[in-house]
């Protein structure tokens, strides 16, 4: 069902809160990776807020949906997700990557709500796989979701992937790819060009969906039709831009991973309309 | 006449099939190999052929495991622990995942398909990996209880399997206890410390010095990780001198492993490791291929004396 105006600009509200948050947690943090973090939030936002069944005071609920952040490094916004969701308190967010913290540089098990850990890239995509499959066998309609970056599917196992999801018939798998178009180095198309991604998913037999990452009524529309989507994976081609919300940091591949420093913090914060103590 | 460890695995993985229905199997177009074929043709619907795909195996088994499975995962040992490592580290161990590992031909055991299919690292790689169990059958016996063993653990488990015949060294059904070492045979002048096929090996050397008034313990590590740290320090006591025997390089195997154990035990001997010396290996027969690569009774007999020159009085 499509989103109500007040819920679009309910979620659209949560998403400007997490980039506020996110790079408060970046700074503190000094280190980490705000590109990504940014070019996923309304991914992450739609998919815990809108879409997925789950119970933060029963973390381990068998029958729960699972979500796969295949590209770790976008972290940040995950665990400022979960805060919300209720898993942890948010002032877990001030010791991020940080001796003795629950929230790891890139995605653990130990951190209540983190379904599986990642952080090499090309290598949770399969866990994914092996949840739906688990899951099918298990006759649960529970649904499993993996977020890819697009400099990711750089790495081969992701394809190995692309294939083996259509053998298995994985239609309770929807996979989203950020495709953003900037990976550490810089652009993907000068890293490693990606050809004509949505002709490479289909060719492999996906369900493809194209549709603007930022905006929250079309990746919910389009994960409504990939639940819909009979006997095949459908991957969700979300066009995003690398450091959505500010300026400076919007497709350049410097802000990959780089520390915020505190002039930066006060310039993104002000655009962003919040409000900061640095 | 006893039966190849690969087929023991094959039909233990059967039998647990038809008694716990969480338990899953993977493969990657190797199941003939493997013998996880055996499971496939009982029970297709937990069967998961992933094709020539190791990377995607093992992390699809790590997914499963996070979903309530019981993910048995077969290959040859050559690319399970490379292809797989990345899935078994960041997936499997770091979240201490209930995966099991099979480790179909380790060793010289792909005789013929030469240094690129032969396995002689992987006790290294898999014991360096924290929650790892790294298990190593001697015998028929131990192969099955070992299987077993691992089904029940909640947790990861390494089985390091051969596509080979093992002499019998268990006359009856032996129960596998993780960090627990066995003694096979009793003496007084050496011990050697063996796993997989060393011990019949190793065995087979005792024998043979026995006759020249040699007395040597031979004792089945077939726990590597976790070790029985307690039984190395009662032998070394006894014996004051250890000759390790592996069917892997002498580096980072279980001759390494003994080794770090005796320089943080209040005993010290002297010590000499039987394994292949850092060097590739080469197609052929493989019983003319362990003897070559010093992997054999002689080998083991070789080390015994060496170490026993060393012994002090």
């Amino acid at each position: 069902m499509p989103l109500s105006d007040t819920r679009r600009a309910e979620l659209e509200a949560l998403c400007r809160k997490f980039r506020i948050d996110v790079l408060t947690a970046l700074h503190e943090a000094q280190s980490g990776h705000p590109g990504g973090s940014l070019s996923v939030c309304e991914i992450l936002t739609v998919i815990y807020f809108e879409k997925a069944r789950l119970d933060s005071s029963d973390p381990g609920w068998a029958d729960r949906d699972r979500i796969v952040l295949s590209k770790g490094h976008a972290a940040p916004m995950l665990y400022r997700i979960l805060a919300e969701k209720g898993y942890f308190p948010l002032e877990e967010m001030k010791t991020l990557r940080k001796i003795d913290s629950l929230l790891q540089g890139h995605p653990s098990m130990h951190t209540p709500g983190v379904d599986i850990s990642s952080g090499p890239l090309g290598v949770a995509f399969g866990a994914a796989q092996g949840m739906a499959i688990a899951k099918k066998l298990d006759g649960s309609n529970a649904r499993v979701y993996a977020i890819l970056g697009d400099g990711e599917t750089e790495e081969g196992a992701v394809w190995e992937v692309a294939m083996s999801a259509v053998k298995f018939k994985l239609d309770n798998l929807t996979a989203v790819l950020d495709l953003n178009g900037v990976q550490l180095d810089g652009k993907t198309e000068d890293i490693m060009p990606l050809g004509d991604v949505p002709a490479k998913w289909r060719a492999f037999g996906w369900n493809v969906i194209e549709c603007d990452g930022h905006d929250v009524g079309a990746l919910s529309d389009a994960f409504d039709m990939a639940a819909a989507h009979k006997n095949r994976p459908t991957m969700i081609i979300a066009k995003t831009v690398k450091g959505k919300g500010v300026s400076f940091m919007e497709g350049n591949y410097a802000w990959h991973g780089k520390a915020v420093s505190d002039e930066d913090f006060t310039c993104a914060i002000g655009e962003l309309g919040g409000e900061c103590d640095a | 006449m006893p039966k190849a460890i690969r087929d023991v695995y094959g039909q233990t993985l059967l039998e647990l099939g038809g008694t716990n229905p969480d338990v899953v199997v993977l493969d990657a177009d190797l199941s003939g190999s493997t013998k996880s074929a055996m499971f496939g043709k009982a029970y297709p619907e937990r069967f998961f052929n992933m094709g020539i795909a190791e990377a995607n195996m093992v992390s699809t088994a790590a997914g499963l495991a996070a979903a309530g499975k019981i993910p048995f995962v077969n290959t040859f040992t050559c690319f399970l622990s490379t292809f797989g490592l990345i899935a078994t580290k960041v997936l499997i161990c770091y979240s201490n995942l209930n995966v099991k590992l099979g480790g179909a031909y380790c060793g010289m055991s792909d005789a013929l398909d030469g240094a690129s299919h032969h396995a002689l690292e992987d006790i290294a790689v898999m014991r360096s990996l924290p929650n790892m169990v790294v298990l190593c059958p001697s015998d028929e016996r131990s192969t099955r209880a070992m299987t077993r063993w691992a089904c029940d653990y909640n947790g990861p488990v390494y089985l390091r399997l051969s596509r080979e015949v093992y002499p019998d060294i268990y006359d009856s059904d032996i129960v596998v206890e993780p960090g627990k070492g066995r003694v096979v045979l009793e003496g007084s002048d050496c011990t050697v410390f063996a796993c997989g096929i060393m011990v019949g090996k190793a065995v087979e050397a005792a024998g043979k010095l026995l006759t020249e008034g040699i007395s040597v313990q031979v004792v089945d590590i077939m726990s590597i990780k976790p070790l029985d740290t307690a039984l190395i320090e009662d032998c070394i006591r006894k014996t004051g001198a250890v000759v390790s025997a592996e069917e892997h390089s002498v580096i980072g195997g279980l001759g390494s492993a003994v080794a770090e154990a005796m320089a943080k035990l209040d005993v010290s001997a002297p010590m000499e490791f039987v394994g292949t010396n850092d060097t590739f290996t080469e197609s052929g027969n493989y019983n003319l291929l362990l003897k070559k690569y010093g992997i054999d009774a002689d080998g083991v007999i070789r080390g015994i004396r060496k170490v026993l020159g060393r012994k002090k009085g």
